[in-house]
């Protein structure tokens, strides 16, 4: 498994908000080791037992332990968050928050770079590694342990298949949500080489969907040296040009990002490509037998 | 959120960049008054927001008045694309010696703002990359640095543009990074930017705005469409609802599988109330040409039993049009049992669900 495990130590941005208050308690539930939240003058109180702080410095002086921030903060207030975050010395962050300015995510990812934290997000819901640790707002009872790492650009679509996937026996090692942004902290690239290093893992799922390139450019790294089996399923081949699909960066733009030019792209490196959801089980077997 | 032509002029104007003289008009009388306040000959430009709406008629040149009221009566009203046109841009028509291509993007693999530059201009970049990809210079800037004079150096070395031209372009490209940092855009683009008798003046541009940042920008928040869900209007006759961008996709892509023509797509978003499922299934199924309404729930933060609830409430607006719900996930038992206690059978899987939608549009 990648990014998050048993050894994983949380905090929570935004926890006393619905949503951070919310999954903190299902992620509780779930076994993860939340310890601490941060919500700017609410130090002192608790959220499901959990004690909240006024900042994250403050927070990390009570729990030097925590290695990991998820974060439910107001769109408008995110990228102050963020900053924070990796200025107190966070390495991985998980930013659920969906509809943040892009130029504002361009920087604290850049940001984030420089200073060496891993982004998951915007947008996304978060990472599961299934039995270990659940960094994010998904339904657990969806995923099961296994040796499959997924890596996708949505949340329901992602939730689909890998239900189809645990009931046909293929568990998972990670299963990560780059987010349906323009602009993510990781792109499939970053995923995907990640998995391959992991010992836990056999085989990639990658879940694309319409715009942008990210697909192709995962298309071209794999085109070059050996790598792990991977399969995938693309969301979008009957989308009109020009619109936005739901997800910010969901649109096909100036030529860019259709659902077909992925497909080829994907089929030119002898990466077999669902035609529905339920097939990717049947196109893992084929992978993983060689075949 | 895309910006009318005259709209993105209005601000490159504000932002010191050149455009050619102009006024907007409702009207052919305003078209004709327009074309005599500014000078003959004209240009006039339908304001639509579409691309290649010169090779579909929507821009006609005027030599008089006359010609720029008859022009006006014919491109006023008139749809380009499927869309109607309102508004018609009178313009002065420049004397061109040359034209450009210049663009700032946000730029999603490389995560920062790309500036385009081709000496080629006044064709779609789609066609300019496919055609001479060489021709096309794309400068990266860093968001945390922004625009430095280096940039400017690396971009007009490669204008094929000498003396005050070059100097001109680097003056234009900074003010046109100052507008795509101030007004969020997805893009700022001219093309063609046009060598003229008056220098380098815009004669065409565009900015898209991200959505996401609309609220610092209130003069344009009356344009924005408010609702709980995001919804694209398609050509068959299978409404499709989902919840979330992926799995709603998804769906449409099974019912085109399965030979069947998705109506719409809808995304409830995550966590819908009951209401919210409500307002989906009236506007789904209000589309005329619908046949068959194909709803696809898959709760993980969305409840099944707020949907169940949703659907019920909504029957009577759904009008006797057949209905597939497919319904898995958080409360599922809960929300199948309010399905049937009202008569209405759902499906746990989607790919069969799929086929009875295709099937039921098919009679």
């Amino acid at each position: 498994m990648i990014l998050v495990d048993k050894n994983t130590r949380v905090l929570v941005q935004g926890i006393t908000g619905r949503e951070g208050s919310f999954h903190t308690k299902r992620m509780l539930n779930y076994g993860t080791r939340i310890l601490a939240g941060v919500t700017p003058g609410k130090a002192g109180s608790t959220v499901h037992g959990v004690p909240v702080y006024d900042s994250v410095v403050d927070a990390l002086k009570e729990h030097p332990e925590i290695n990991a921030s998820i974060a439910f903060v107001p769109a408008r207030f995110m990228a102050d968050a963020a900053y924070e975050a990796i200025d107190s010395g966070i390495r991985l962050l998980v930013v659920i928050t969906e509809h943040i300015p892009v130029h504002e995510a361009m920087k604290f990812i850049g940001y984030g770079r420089l200073r060496g934290t891993v982004i998951v997000g915007p947008n996304t819901p978060g990472v599961i590694s299934p039995g270990e640790c659940k960094l994010g707002i998904m339904p657990e009872t969806v995923f099961k342990p296994g040796r499959i790492g997924v890596v996708s650009r949505s949340g329901t679509l992602t939730y689909e298949i890998a239900m189809a996937m645990s009931k046909a026996g293929y568990g998972q090692s990670t299963c990560i949500g780059i987010g349906g942004d323009p602009v993510t902290g990781l792109d499939f690239i970053d995923v995907v080489r990640m998995l391959e290093e992991d010992d836990g893992t056999d085989a990639i799922v990658v879940i694309g969907e319409i715009g942008g390139d990210a697909e192709e450019r995962l298309a071209e790294y794999l085109s070059k040296g050996r790598h792990k089996p991977v399969v995938a399923y693309i969301a979008g081949r009957t989308a009109p040009p020009g619109k936005r699909m739901g997800h910010a960066g969901a649109i096909i733009s100036m030529g860019v990002g259709t659902a077909e030019s992925k497909i080829e792209a994907f089929r030119r490196v002898g990466v077999p490509v669902a035609e529905t959801p339920s097939q990717v089980p049947s196109l893992l077997e084929r992978v993983l037998s060689g075949g | 959120m895309k910006l009318y032509e005259y709209e993105a002029k209005q601000v490159f104007k504000r932002y010191g960049i050149a455009v050619p003289e102009g006024r907007i008009a409702e009207s052919p009388e305003e078209a004709r008054a327009a074309a005599l306040e500014i000078g003959l000959p004209v240009a006039l430009k339908s304001q639509v927001l579409v691309a290649g709406r010169g090779k579909a008629g929507g821009i006609l040149f005027a030599d008089t008045a006359e010609d720029a009221y008859e022009i006006g009566t014919q491109l006023l009203g008139s749809t380009i694309k499927g869309l109607r046109v309102e508004k018609v841009l009178v313009e002065e028509k420049l004397r061109v010696e040359r034209e450009l291509y210049l663009a700032i993007v946000v730029d999603r693999a490389e995560r920062c703002a790309t500036i385009l530059y081709s000496p080629v201009g006044g064709i779609d970049i789609e066609e300019l990359a496919r055609k001479m990809p060489g021709k096309i210079s794309k400068v990266k800037v860093n968001p945390l640095v922004g625009l430095q004079p280096y940039h400017l150096r690396q971009l007009t070395a490669r204008s094929e543009l000498e003396g005050e031209n070059r100097k001109m372009l680097a003056d234009i490209v900074s003010r046109m990074y100052r507008i795509f940092v101030d007004y969020d855009c997805m893009l700022v683009e001219s093309n063609p930017l046009a060598l003229t008798d008056k220098g380098l003046v815009a004669l065409d541009s565009r900015m898209i705005v991200d959505d996401n940042a609309l609220y610092r920008h209130p003069e344009f928040t009356g344009r924005v469409v408010q609702g709980g869900f995001s919804y694209v209007e398609l050509e068959g006759d299978i409404a499709v609802i989902g919840n979330g961008a992926g799995l709603t996709m998804a769906t449409m892509d099974l019912i085109a599988h399965y030979g069947g023509r998705p109506a719409c797509f809808l995304d409830i978003g995550g966590g819908a109330k009951a209401e919210t499922v409500r307002d989906a299934l009236r506007l789904a199924s209000s589309r005329p040409g619908v046949k068959t309404v194909f709803m696809n729930i898959l709760g993980g933060i969305t409840r099944c039993d707020e949907v169940a609830k949703g659907i019920v409430s909504a029957l009577d607006a759904v009008g006797g049009k057949p209905m597939v719900v497919r319904l898995a996930g958080t409360n599922e038992e809960e929300g199948l049992e309010i399905l049937r206690e009202a008569g209405i059978s759902a499906y746990r899987e989607m790919d069969p669900a799929a086929r009875e939608a295709v099937k039921l549009a098919g009679r």
